[in-house]
């Protein structure tokens, strides 16, 4: 990176040369946003630069600035609030804020193409996927239309799409997730464009799906020599396919290099945080995560000096006084800490910021001989009614959950995992009685409760307590935090008044790492992770002896991740509770769980012990899991083999016959398509249903 | 797969107006005041009528057999198309109607053309120009439709008629068939009135959908392939903005058939909703009832025709 050490805002604009080596080069980049309450500066004085042909990413957490400044490149940015207010951004020697409107809008899709996170809404429902993907050819290129539609063809061919000439008629909602963002690829490359931006390309997606699109864009890109930004949360990505990383935090530019070095000497006390605090397959689980405490800084009225360090170990007096500029602490190596260099000699350790322990985990005391809650042969199915249906496709059942067995103990974890659609959430909401079971048994505490009503459904329900996925919707916004902890306690009668219900929603609040003064609070006036932590202590409040926890931190950001897993390991450790961890992320369930389940469409796959089961996978389907997930460090995933899942989860609403896996599975083979695997003791205490084992 | 959506939706409309032909039967029943003694005792209310006047009118019109018994013999009536005569006017009340209801579709038909003339374009222009003077104009013009009455504006186009050129719209209708160029100086007036609230009903409905529509992702892709901006907005936007606007339209529509009661006072027009005011005040019950069996047709109509728009302006929504 030949970047000058520091750039400073007002710095005169240096000629372009045309055979400049770079494609795209951003010096400098100021955003604002003017809202109701203030000026949001949600870019600050970024820089970086993009070789032609090359994959750079753009990683931090939600709010730093990311998206805004790629947006910013594409010039759009939502009118009237937001604003570029300095900097430049050069795309082959052109600075792109000079050019007019309609120049601008030429280079668009055909000479930077975008793709964006949600493949669901970024697609426009009433128009044709072929009309989609031909109408900047048509624009651009001034193609013909059998020309136009010819290229399109040829676009979904190379972008995987089975049987493309029937595909081009179609419409968005007709194809699933994964083929959507496909879909943008194609766009995105129908005019060869020398750059392509892809925001958060694969967040919204599965695993396996993610690393097929991923493998798509990286083997077209160096294909056609196209250059890739990435932007993207995901440590995992960034090491496995980006050959240069910008780490950002609060609008800042806080880290720059080649990924394998940044990955293997952090040189910013942000950067070692959060490849910290992030679960890994490849290393066993220590005592606890690490986390960066606290909170990123509000934008409308940053802190003074460095915006970190507030929640960073290493500071020092000098980082609240000054705001530190990226300068070059070795050879193509970028920096924001002016303690930077001391790193690069001591290592992230040598400044003291190693908080977690590297124990490995204490062991717990596991009561094995009675289970608390058991599951037989259970049955979900969901009817979909004739009639007059809205929406295609629906046939006669679905069967969400389909023979489901297992027992947890009482203090243990049992972590389900499974892509979208296998059925883990409805597995959580029939064990809570918010689903009736179409068949089997659920038996809590020695009692079948699987049909349980009145009273024993109350007592039931008081002491199997729920965590949802999402902190922004399952809060009612109309109250506040207290009225919201205190209500079920008054619904069960667990507290005398409400006298005695505000203290106990206070004491809960400082169990979950709040304050007492946040019950005054509602919901929009706290952080994600703060919700989450207002929905873990409303399912203390009832004094549960089972929590399921759906999704919990999946909607968080990883250093916010890492906080809420310590929080509810310290809670199990302290009440003797017992979770059903319900995750689509392979190594936080790694991290949190003492057994693991892996489910594919309504049945189980495989179940053991967490080590076993991560050590020594049985299953084809959990192996392809394992291989999906990118671990974070550059090195390991280099020489990694792993297998890309080709393929879709197939629709539940038709499932293959017979295995419900084989139309995916590697290992398959005719018998395959006809026998339904049983769940088989394959080694002691390890479970796998696949015939051919 | 339409057919079949048709059918059901057809078999669907029987329960419906099965359901408010018994209502409305019973209801009436119910209500104080009876045909006879409505046209009979009158305004005077104290004539001397002899008891067996009025008696040999009830049985004459049928009211003094059983309720079960009238309403069956109304019901199988109304089911070969025969709705009896009218109570007071002794006329077929099919044939009451029907000399009315070309007038009343037609001022509604018109009215609902203007509103999406105007709604669509003044709609989508509001939005584009969102916080400009145009948006602040467009948006006066669509207050001001929502605050003035119909039949205060009607007063007002008539008064001007009169004053700068010294001319009122005919007072007898003729039909659209015969003398267009005289059926619409006279229809135009009223169409005008109402479709102007009705426009600016539409108008803030379609701005509102379109911002709506306007920061969607689907939006931000279009422009990031540097689709020219208006084709983001005429292609990307109108159409998917356009379905909550077709509800309001279609409830209009169908509301209008009915609803025009003050405005027809106003121009002096002969139509349905006069007529359904008259049956009303004179208590003429099988003039209510089939006036009422009329509108439930209309609006399960609309209703229908927007399900069918839906499904033509969004791929995802399909019936079966």
């Amino acid at each position: 990176m030949d970047q000058p050490a520091a750039v400073r805002a007002g710095a005169g604009p240096a000629p372009a040369s045309p055979q400049s080596p770079w494609l795209l080069e951003v010096e400098d980049l100021h955003v604002h946003f003017v809202t109701t309450r203030g000026v949001v500066r949600a870019v600050e004085g970024i820089s970086y630069k993009v070789r032609p042909g090359e994959t750079v990413a753009l990683v931090g957490e939600s709010g730093c600035g990311k998206s805004v400044s790629s947006l910013a490149i594409m010039r759009l940015l939502a009118k009237p609030a937001g604003r570029i207010v300095a900097g430049r951004i050069r795309f082959q020697g052109r600075d792109l804020l000079e050019l007019t409107e309609d120049e601008m809008r030429e280079i668009r899709g055909r000479d930077i193409a975008m793709i964006f996170q949600e493949p669901m809404s970024s697609l426009n429902p009433v128009l044709t996927i072929g009309f989609q993907i031909t109408e900047p050819l048509l624009i651009h290129l001034g193609m013909t239309m059998a020309a136009a539609r010819a290229r399109a063809l040829e676009l979904l061919k190379m972008v995987g799409i089975p049987d493309p000439g029937r595909r081009l008629d179609q419409y968005p909602h007709q194809f699933s997730g994964g083929m959507r963002q496909g879909v943008m690829i194609a766009i995105a490359l129908s005019c060869n464009p020398r750059l392509i931006i892809a925001d958060e390309p694969t967040t919204a997606l599965d695993v396996t799906i993610q690393a097929q699109i991923l493998k798509l864009m990286k083997d077209l890109s160096r294909e056609l020599g196209v250059a890739l930004v990435i932007i993207t949360h995901n440590l995992g990505i960034v090491a496995r396919y980006a050959d240069r990383v910008n780490v950002m935090y609060a609008a800042r530019m806080a880290e720059q290099g080649a990924a394998r070095d940044v990955f293997a000497r952090p040189l910013h006390p942000y950067t070692a945080g959060l490849l910290r605090s992030v679960p890994r397959l490849d290393r066993p689980r220590g005592r606890k995560l690490e986390t960066i405490e606290g909170l990123p800084p509000n934008l409308l009225d940053p802190p003074a000096g460095c915006r970190f360090a507030p929640r960073c170990l290493a500071k020092r007096d000098a980082c609240v006084q000054a705001l530190p500029e990226l300068v070059a602490v070795e050879p193509h190596r970028y920096s924001a800490c002016i303690r930077a260099a001391e790193m690069a000699r001591t290592g992230p350790a040598g400044l003291g910021l190693h908080s977690a322990d590297p124990q490995p985990p204490l062991p717990k005391r596991l009561d094995a001989a009675k289970p608390l809650l058991g599951v037989r042969d259970l049955r979900t199915y969901f009817g979909v009614s004739a009639g007059i249906r809205m929406f295609k496709d629906g046939r006669l059942e679905v069967r969400a959950v389909d023979g489901l067995s297992f027992e947890v103990y009482r203090g243990e974890t049992l972590g389900l995992v499974g892509e979208s659609g296998c059925g883990k959430t409805t597995v959580g909401r029939t064990l809570l009685r918010l689903e009736e079971a179409t068949g089997g048994e659920i038996v809590f505490e020695g009692a079948n409760v699987t049909r349980a009503t009145g009273q024993q459904l109350k007592d039931y329900r008081r002491k199997i307590q729920v965590i949802f996925q999402d902190p922004f919707s399952s809060l009612n916004p109309r109250m506040t935090v207290g009225q919201i902890i205190a209500e079920p306690m008054r619904v069960y009668r667990l507290v005398p008044d409400a006298r005695a219900a505000r203290g106990k929603a206070a004491e809960l609040l400082t169990q979950v790492g709040l304050f007492e003064y946040m019950a005054e609070r509602y919901p929009h006036e706290l952080s994600g992770g703060q919700r989450q932590r207002v929905g873990i202590a409303r399912a203390l409040a009832m004094q549960p002896s089972f929590i399921v926890c759906d999704e919990p931190v999946s909607a968080l950001d990883v250093s916010i991740q890492a906080q809420i897993i310590n929080l509810l390991e310290a809670l199990q450790e302290k009440y003797q509770l017992t979770f059903l961890f319900i995750a689509h992320d392979l190594a936080v369930v790694r991290h949190i769980s003492d057994r693991v389940i892996v489910m594919y469409l309504g049945r189980v796959m495989e179940i053991a012990d967490r080590d076993t089961l991560y050590a020594d996978p049985q299953h084809p389907y959990t192996l392809a899991l394992l291989d999906a997930v990118p671990i974070p460090d550059p090195a390991l995933e280099a020489q990694r083999e792993y297998r890309v899942l080709g393929g879709e989860v197939p629709s539940p609403l038709n499932p293959p016959r017979g295995c419900v896996f084989h139309t995916r599975c590697p290992l398959a083979t005719e018998e395959c398509k006809m026998t339904v695997p049983e769940l088989r003791e394959v080694r002691p205490r390890h479970y796998a249903a696949c015939i051919k084992l | 797969m339409m057919l079949r959506f048709i059918l059901h939706r057809t078999l669907l409309m029987i329960p419906t107006l099965l359901g408010v032909a018994v209502l409305v039967f019973f209801l009436l029943r119910l209500m104080p005041g009876d045909p006879v003694a409505t046209m009979l005792l009158g305004d005077a209310g104290g004539a001397n009528i002899p008891k067996e006047v009025i008696e040999a009118e009830r049985a004459r019109l049928g009211l003094d057999q059983p309720l079960y018994v009238q309403f069956f013999k109304w019901f199988w009536g109304a089911l070969q198309g025969d709705f009896g005569f009218s109570m007071w006017t002794g006329q077929p009340v099919a044939y009451e109607i029907a000399i009315r209801l070309e007038l009343s579709l037609q001022v509604a038909i018109m009215a609902t053309l203007l509103a999406v003339l105007l709604a669509l374009p003044l709609g989508t222009l509001s939005a584009i120009f969102k916080d400009t003077w145009i948006d602040q104009t467009i948006r006066v013009f669509s207050i001001a439709g929502l605050a003035v009455p119909s039949f205060w504006l009607g007063m007002i186009i008539i008064l001007l008629l009169l004053t700068y050129f010294q001319w009122i719209p005919p007072l007898t209708f003729t039909s659209l068939w015969e003398d267009p160029w005289e059926n619409l100086s006279q229809l135009i007036w009223p169409a005008l009135a109402v479709g102007y609230r009705y426009s600016a009903v539409s108008t803030r409905m379609m701005r509102s959908s379109i911002l709506e529509v306007l920061q969607e992702d689907y939006i931000r892709t279009a422009r990031a392939k540097g689709v020219f901006e208006r084709l983001v907005v005429a292609r990307h936007a109108m159409r998917n903005a356009l379905l909550p606007v077709v509800t309001v339209i279609g409830l209009e529509f169908a509301f209008l058939i009915g609803g025009l009661v003050v405005t027809e006072q106003v121009f002096n027009l002969n139509g349905i909703g006069r007529l359904f005011v008259q049956a009303v005040a004179r208590s003429d019950f099988t003039m209510i009832q089939a006036l009422v069996l009329l509108v439930s047709v209309f609006f399960v109509l609309v209703n229908f025709v927007m399900d069918l728009m839906y499904a033509f302006l969004d791929p995802r929504i399909r019936y079966r």
